[in-house]
């Protein structure tokens, strides 16, 4: 089972939605990550054939299907609002799809709606009705309409972003597992870089329309070719700084280290830092030191934000374990590694400046 | 079971004796430091401050004004026989009693409960129908609601009034059609069926329109995404109207049977313009026949009584409705 998405381009009202995507999804998930506004549920509307693409086709098994009625497809789609038909029970909710496939047999019904609901833990919610479940409840139930027939295509939109943590944290993981037995092309979208780390299936990044990048999330994450992937592969947002290159090194807001691979003196570059990889305290030789003043310190219980304003006028913000107290106004130095720096130029094309950046993944 | 939860429970109430205790504690140190502070400003510490029901009075005066003592002078009415304006008699319940078993009254609320119950069974199907057909989104969307809205901007009384020439006969344009076009012998200031069918179609006409507006407010609170799994799930029109549209129509619809059924219940003006309740007296309603009571014979015991009853039956209908509507489907 293959999707494939050839060239596919979406306009509203003058503005460009999608961007010629071309896509080629093996059977499996794929995780499909990008920030709001990428063009995610627009690509999955197309994909589930809800909308039409202005340009391109999409062929599943290689058969174009673009002008065939969502009615007709074998698809599947969960939102991220839970939907569910409210007057129906779980049960019936979980077997109205299956009741609407003229070719399901219906000896298998009963058996098959109680295998879904099982797998998908809710097994004695069958009997409720959906407004009588909790969110979490809700969309395992909407999950499981969608995984009760057993389609060519399913699409989840954000399944989880309307969860609160904890449940997420559940559900995600139960999903892997369901997956892995879905018989054909899962894609799952989301906007949260950990859930797609977590997944660590392949994974499409996808930015302002288009494709940024393809393939496998834990390398991506490493080595990130753009800055906008290693923009929207980072949670807690990046640390920017701005560089200048001269004579093989690059200068920093005061600070110097080499660059063997930067050419051009006098050119500028941006250089990005994870929050996790700037500490506080000296931790090895050769480091990069930025004398800063404290600006803000937020507690999250098993770890610290603390935002600094080094000189030269950057924010930084430093992810510092364990719940620690500063007072702000203080002077600090923020620790970088200049291994852990990725080096972009103007357009945000990473430079191999540092190639032994991001090999410490766990940094 | 009440063994093993026997000893949990023993538990539990030796810890919530701990912190009730504790939590009396804190309670006396809190209040021993309150008293202190307001003993400086006040003689009496233990003085309660009653002042937030001053926020009450605006609301218990305009209710005194509008409802409270407007109906204190129709049960005073009800409850005497007035002569002339310094000449009274109280008559106890005399005026209930005669009044509920007037044959006339009985027949009047038998005609207007069918009146009532046509009206619901007519608007808010129609009323629905029209919602689920008008646009969701586009251009077309304030064009059909304006349109839709037209005959709810039109003053009752010139309702009746348009009615009235509309549907005769000779001259109006609907009532001619009827006899000229259709052929059917139709006369509403002389046959009773026509007078009530006249009547009937205009409270139709007049209030559909309300019943349409809110049904496609509640339509359109429905996210699309419903229709699109719907869809994804090859569901017909009325398979997505039964289980989508119509379970989030209860709100709206409780609310629009509600107040179709106090309108149409307490029918007035339109009535008495088209047909001042006749032909003979086969569209006096409640409503009309009170009137003639109180305005027209200026029997103000009665028509007391009458009015209370008559403002029982619909507290009662609605009660009835609205339990009955908020319970199903659940």
């Amino acid at each position: 089972m293959t999707l494939i998405i050839d060239g596919v381009s979406v306009r509203q009202r003058g503005e460009i939605w999608l961007d010629d995507i071309r896509l080629e999804l093996p059977s499996g998930m794929t995780t499909l990550l990008g920030p709001m506004g990428a063009g995610k549920t627009t690509l999955m509307r197309v994909a589930a054939g809800l909308s039409p693409p202005d340009r391109g086709r999409v062929l599943v098994d290689g058969r174009d299907v673009t002008s065939v009625s969502v009615r007709k497809r074998s698809v599947a789609f969960v939102y991220q609002q839970f939907i569910n038909y409210p007057s129906l029970t779980v049960y019936d909710n979980i077997a109205s799809p299956l009741r609407l496939d003229a070719s399901f047999p219906r000896s298998d019904l009963d058996r098959r709606v109680r295998e879904v609901a099982e797998l998908m833990g809710i097994g004695d919610l069958l009997e409720r009705r959906p407004a009588e479940l909790s969110g979490g409840q809700q969309q395992r139930t909407a999950i499981a309409r969608a995984l009760a027939r057993q389609v060519d295509v399913l699409l989840l939109d954000e399944p989880l972003a309307n969860l609160d943590f904890k449940l997420r944290e559940q559900l995600r993981a139960d999903l892997k597992s369901m997956f892995a037995e879905a018989p054909g092309v899962v894609l799952y979208s989301t906007a949260d870089p950990n859930e797609a780390l977590s997944f660590a299936a392949p994974t499409v990044v996808l930015g302002e329309g288009r494709v940024l990048h393809t393939g496998d999330v834990a390398d991506m994450y490493a080595e990130p070719p753009t800055l906008a992937v290693a923009a929207t592969l980072s949670d807690p947002p990046l640390n920017l700084l701005p560089g200048v290159v001269r004579e093989g090194r690059i200068d920093c807001l005061g600070a110097s280290f080499p660059a063997p691979g930067a050419h051009g003196d006098g050119r500028g570059v941006v250089l990005a830092v994870r929050p996790h990889q700037v500490s506080i305290e000296r931790g090895g030789p050769d480091l990069l030191e930025f004398p800063a003043e404290i600006r803000l310190a937020e507690v999250t219980g098993s770890s610290t934000y603390l935002h600094l304003m080094p000189a030269g006028g950057r924010h930084l913000v430093a992810h510092l374990e364990g719940a620690r107290l500063f007072d702000p106004g203080e002077p600090a130095t923020a620790y970088v590694d200049p291994a852990h720096l990725f080096v972009f130029d103007e357009v945000g094309g990473r430079l191999p400046a540092t190639s032994a950046a991001g090999a410490d993944l766990h940094g | 079971m009440s063994e093993r939860t026997a000893a949990p429970a023993g538990q539990a109430d030796g810890r919530t004796d701990d912190q009730a205790d504790r939590r009396a504690d804190r309670r006396a140190e809190r209040r021993a430091e309150r008293q202190a502070e307001e003993g400086e400003r006040r003689a009496d510490p233990r003085r309660r401050n009653n002042r937030a029901w001053l926020l009450v009075l605006p609301v218990v005066v305009s209710v005194a004004f509008t409802a409270v003592i407007p109906l204190m002078t129709v049960v005073n009415f009800s409850v005497q026989d007035i002569f002339s304006p310094g000449d009274r008699l109280f008559v106890g319940l005399e005026w209930f009693r005669s009044v509920s078993r007037d044959p006339e009254v009985r027949a009047a609320f038998v005609r207007t409960l069918l009146f009532s119950a046509q009206v619901l069974l007519l608007e808010i199907p129609l009323g629905v129908l029209l919602a689920v057909s008008m646009p969701r989104r586009g251009v077309w969307v304030s064009v059909t609601l304006v349109l839709v809205a037209l005959p709810l901007l039109i003053p009752w009384n010139v309702v009746g009034t348009i009615w009235q020439i509309f549907a005769r006969p000779d001259i109006g344009l609907g009532g001619w059609a009827v006899n000229n076009v259709l052929g059917l012998e139709f006369n509403y200031t002389l046959d009773a069926t026509d007078a009530w069918i006249t009547v009937l179609a205009m409270d139709v006409w007049h209030w559909t329109p309300l019943v349409a507006l809110l049904a496609y407010a509640g339509l359109r609170s429905i996210p699309d995404p419903y229709f699109q799994a719907a869809q994804i799930d090859g569901a017909s029109a009325w398979a997505t109207f039964r289980h989508i549209q119509l379970p989030r129509l209860r709100g709206v619809l409780t609310i629009a049977i509600l107040l179709r059924f106090m309108d149409s219940f307490m029918i007035y003006t339109e009535p008495f313009v088209v047909t001042g309740g006749g032909p003979g007296n086969a569209t006096s309603f409640l409503s009309i026949l009170l009137s003639k009571i109180a305005v027209g014979q200026f029997d103000l015991g009665p028509a007391g009584a009458f009015s209370l009853l008559y403002f029982l039956a619909v507290q009662i209908v609605c009660y009835v409705f609205f339990t009955v509507l908020t319970r199903t489907g659940r």
